[in-house]
């Protein structure tokens, strides 16, 4: 079931809390909502449940307006942050609830709805706890009979709500990839919200970048990571580097020297460089590079972490260093990215043309 | 001119929404008034009526009537009464409810439970019985009421057995109230209070006394309430010798069997108003420290 | 595992502390207890076993005394039944719906805890009595309130309906929002949540507040013995008749009483500590 939320609007009291939001998600696909907290994910995904209403625009499942339908008629699952399991009822009476609770005339029998919470407990691997009350699981436990739950009306789409947040770091590694598996032999079409980006990078097919009520960037976790289109992705996503630079006949300039990348195309004006801390060569001279003096220098794991002062105005970059390479403090290292991309800092809607040397 | 359109048709969007979107999570706009009002119904003929009713009549015969029948000396001697075995119950399940959440609330040993379920126990007894085991401590049979008597101490029908009843029935509010709210807060203020070289009523006075003000006087107001209103208890014990050991409620009582209702209203509004001033201090105390209402429960 | 180590090898009543006073506060607590609590009460334990099982088994047959329990408990069994609906509408109601006056109505849950029960005894007879507000209405069908049993449930009803809206009142403010949300996911209608999912969840509270409201109701005596019309055999209850005893002078009935109905209140209070250590074991949760 693909699903096409359109030009969709959310405020509350006033604020808007999703801007003019659009997005295609393609039937099949695992989908991460990837963004800080008041982003707007959480907001997006209740939205295309039905637990809350868009202020304006529409939410399509296939063909059909998905928002004109209330939460019950709209057959989906969600996975709640918290498991929200029903704790008087046993584990295969939480996994049933959804069925029960049908009309009679689509109610399965009393064996069916039980044959079905066996087969999906088979499904999250937890066979043999049927009788269990909620609080006699863990925390992974109950994450997969809520999973179970969601999955046992069938439903078109499977929202997650943060769904790893509450475990704990091995839980957590260990179920993404379960959820994966899962998600590969059901074909269900998946949206999870995260704000964890290992966790959006690792699982999703594609991952929706959010920042303040509004989309950034919509694409493969490949293509997030390598060519990120703005400075909130940039900076989001991994580790970065900014560096306040001109742009004059196609030469970036740092001060009053040229640091030796090719903008030609770009116009010219002022802009931010970014770069991620460990794309770069250490260059020995410096005739077109950015220079600097070492202010702090840390070793973290498998390398070494350098805070660079830069030009006159002594701006600080972060870079990343084998740990074999001196890095003493007030020492003189010249570099140049090799991955960057410049973003003109009068309104980033403005001609911009990432590059990568 | 474009500009008001739009609004217009973003006010008409959100109207559609707005019919057509229920929040999961809460009922009908109608089955919500609809349980209100049952609510409401039920709440005013057994809780708003009765109070209502003290009030109408007492002044049944108006203002004069009232005021005469409380300022008769019976009445005022029930008052002075009240007010005496208050003054002698309030502080000592005070002081008793301090020492015991002390012990209970900073300390770790076995029977810790037990102890808090005996400190209990008044609250789950009816309020006859209280006088009634009184009856058979001191009561002729017992070997205990004749020595006292012989020593010139009358406590069955005399004021000191009506405070003891007093007592019994109250014991538990200031230690229950405390036990939970000193256990809360745990042994690390006073800890790093000894450690500061405090001795341990510097301890008390300065650390855990600030921090347990609001619960003591919050379970203090329960008591005072309590207190004042006993009737099962007293009324066992009294002897209902006039203004001797006529509390407020016995007086209630009497002036009720003679068919004096209006003078009977009329004292029962005294304690009707105290019961208003219990609540809305209980109301504002509940703001200021913040409490639930889960303990009181069990009163 | 080393503090296993240490209490294995030497038991210790107390662990040790720094904070000074545990001996004085211990030893008072103790004391006083004692002196007004549990002397008192094993003086009733130590008189009716000194009555002889045959003397009171005697006194707790008389027809009397058990037309009065029955009476005492019906009537607190419907009492607390009624409250266990009621009861449970107004805590919902203050707990999730806003309405003018709701912080007032909030407070006023507790007037039976603050008002004398002398006093409501007297006020509910006023209003129930034949040609009293409410009774008037219901006095040409030929229903009498007050001075019959229909009395003592209202009586009943007034004094331990707080400790049924207090008990479920806070476990209903902890319901998770999501709770409901899930089951809505699920396609459980609005009716099909609070029937299946909210109240079964509640049930421990429930239960809880029905013991509760159930014990205070057996022991009460101030509020019931106005309204009640207290006829033997018909509408008198179980601690009245103790008061009568004692009027006679007739302390060894009156103590047999006292027996029966202490023991009913440790049956009430095991019923609690049962429904928690279920519901801890079955929901996670104690009230």
């Amino acid at each position: 079931m693909d699903v096409r939320i359109d030009n969709v609007r959310k405020e509350f009291d006033r604020f808007a809390a999703l801007n003019d939001v659009s997005l295609d998600i393609r039937s099949g696909e695992l989908i991460a909502l990837l963004g800080p907290s008041g982003s707007g994910k959480t907001t997006l995904l209740r939205l295309i449940a039905g637990l809350d209403f868009p202020t304006s625009g529409a939410i399509y499942f296939g063909d059909e307006e998905a928002s004109r339908k209330t939460v019950q008629e709209r057959n989906i699952g969600f996975v709640f942050q918290h498991y929200a399991l029903f704790r008087h009822m046993t584990v295969a009476e939480n996994i049933g609830f959804g069925l029960k609770v049908r009309p009679s005339a689509t109610r399965p029998p009393r064996s069916e709805i039980r044959r079905r919470a066996s087969e999906l407990l088979d499904l999250v691997q937890l066979s043999g706890l049927e009788g269990r009350y909620p609080s006699q699981l863990s925390g992974g436990q109950r994450q997969r009979v809520a999973l179970a739950r969601a999955l046992a009306i069938e439903p078109r789409v499977l929202l997650l709500d943060e769904p790893f947040g509450a475990l704990d770091a091995q839980v957590r590694r260990e179920l993404r990839r379960w959820l994966r598996e899962i998600h590969d032999s059901t074909g269900h079409t998946t949206v999870f919200v995260t704000h964890d980006q290992e966790e959006a990078l690792e699982l999703a097919d594609r991952v929706v970048v959010m920042s303040q009520g509004g989309i950034e960037q919509v694409g493969t976790p490949d293509q997030i990571y390598d060519d990120p289109t703005s400075p909130f992705v940039y900076g989001f996503i991994g580790d970065s580097s900014e560096l306040p630079v001109k742009v004059e006949n196609g030469q970036v300039w740092l001060e009053d020297r040229a640091i030796g990348l090719d903008a030609s195309g770009v116009s010219d004006g002022e802009a931010l460089l970014y770069f991620r801390p460990h794309d770069i060569e250490l260059l020995d001279g410096c005739g077109g590079c950015v220079a600097g003096t070492v202010a702090a220098s840390r070793r973290v794991a498998g390398m070494r972490r350098v805070e660079l002062e830069v030009g006159g105005s002594r701006h600080r970059v972060e870079l990343e260093l084998p740990t074999e390479q001196a890095a003493a403090e007030k020492s003189r290292i010249a570099f140049r990215p090799k991955r960057w991309k410049l973003f003109p800092i009068a309104g980033r809607s403005g001609a911009h043309l990432p590059r990568a040397a | 001119m474009a500009s008001s359109a739009t609004t217009l048709r973003m006010a008409g969007a959100r109207n559609a929404s707005a019919v057509r979107f229920r929040d999961p999570t809460s009922e009908l706009p109608v089955a919500k008034w609809v349980l209100i009002s049952i609510a409401l119904v039920f709440l005013a003929m057994v809780l708003f009526l009765p109070l209502f009713a003290v009030f109408s009549e007492a002044l049944r015969r108006g203002w004069q009537v009232a005021f005469t029948a409380i300022s008769e000396p019976d009445a005022i001697a029930a008052v002075k009464l009240t007010l005496l075995i208050a003054a002698i119950a309030v502080p000592l399940n005070c002081i008793f409810g301090v020492a015991a959440a002390w012990a209970i609330a900073k300390f770790e040993f076995k029977g810790k439970t037990f102890l808090t379920t005996l400190i209990d126990l008044p609250f789950s007894v009816s309020p006859v019985i209280a006088g009634l085991v009184y009856i058979l401590l001191f009561g002729t049979g017992s070997f205990l009421g004749p020595l006292l008597n012989s020593w010139g101490l009358q406590v069955l029908f005399a004021v000191p057995g009506v405070v003891l009843a007093t007592i019994f029935v109250t014991f538990p509010f200031v230690a229950r109230e405390l036990i939970p709210l000193m256990q809360d807060q745990g042994t690390g203020d006073e800890e790093a209070a000894i450690s500061l070289g405090a001795s341990g009523w510097q301890a008390f006075w300065y650390v855990t006394l600030p921090n347990i003000k609001w619960g003591l006087l919050y379970g203090v107001l329960l008591c005072n309430a309590r207190a004042m209103g006993e009737f099962g208890a007293v009324s066992v014990v009294s002897g209902r010798l006039r203004g001797e050991t006529i509390t407020m409620p016995l007086q209630v009582e009497i002036l009720y069997n003679e068919y004096n209702f209006v003078a009977a209203f009329a004292v029962a509004s005294l304690l009707a108003l105290l019961a208003l001033v219990t609540l809305v201090l209980k109301a504002l105390l509940e703001r200021v420290y913040g409490r639930d209402h889960a303990a009181t429960a069990r009163h | 595992m080393s503090l296993a180590a240490t209490s294995a090898t030497r038991w210790q009543w107390k662990q040790p502390s720094v904070i000074p006073g545990f001996g004085l506060t211990f030893g008072f607590a103790i004391f006083y207890l004692s002196l007004i609590v549990l002397i008192p009460l094993a003086g009733v334990g130590w008189r009716s076993a000194s009555l002889g099982w045959a003397e009171f088994w005697r006194l707790a047959l008389d027809p009397r005394l058990l037309a009065a329990l029955r009476t005492s408990f019906w009537t607190s069994f419907v009492a607390a039944a009624i409250n266990a609906v009621f009861g449970v509408l107004v805590a919902w109601v203050l707990v999730r719906y806003n309405f003018p006056g709701r912080r007032i109505v909030d407070a006023a849950v507790d007037l039976p805890f603050a008002l004398p029960t002398a006093v409501a005894g007297i006020a509910l007879t006023a209003i129930y009595a034949p040609n009293g507000m409410l009774g008037s209405f219901f006095q040409p069908y030929g229903i009498r309130i007050a001075y019959s049993p229909i009395g003592i449930v209202i009586a009943l009803v007034f004094i331990s309906l707080p400790f049924m809206v207090r008990t479920v009142q806070p476990v209903m403010e902890e319901i998770s929002r999501e709770v409901e949300e899930a089951a809505a996911t699920l396609g459980a209608s609005r009716f099909q949540t609070v029937f299946r999912v909210i109240l079964p969840g509640l049930t421990p509270a429930i239960l809880t507040g029905f013991a509760l409201a159930f014990g205070r109701a057996v022991g009460e005596y101030g509020s019931v013995i106005f309204i009640a019309g207290n006829i033997p055999y018909v509408s008198e209850i179980a601690p009245l008749l103790i008061y009568i005893r004692l009027e006679e002078f007739n302390y060894p009935a009156a103590t047999a009483i006292g027996a029966i109905m202490l023991i009913l209140a440790f049956i009430v209070l095991l019923t609690i500590n049962l429904i928690q250590a279920w519901s801890r074991r079955r929901f996670g949760y104690g009230i």
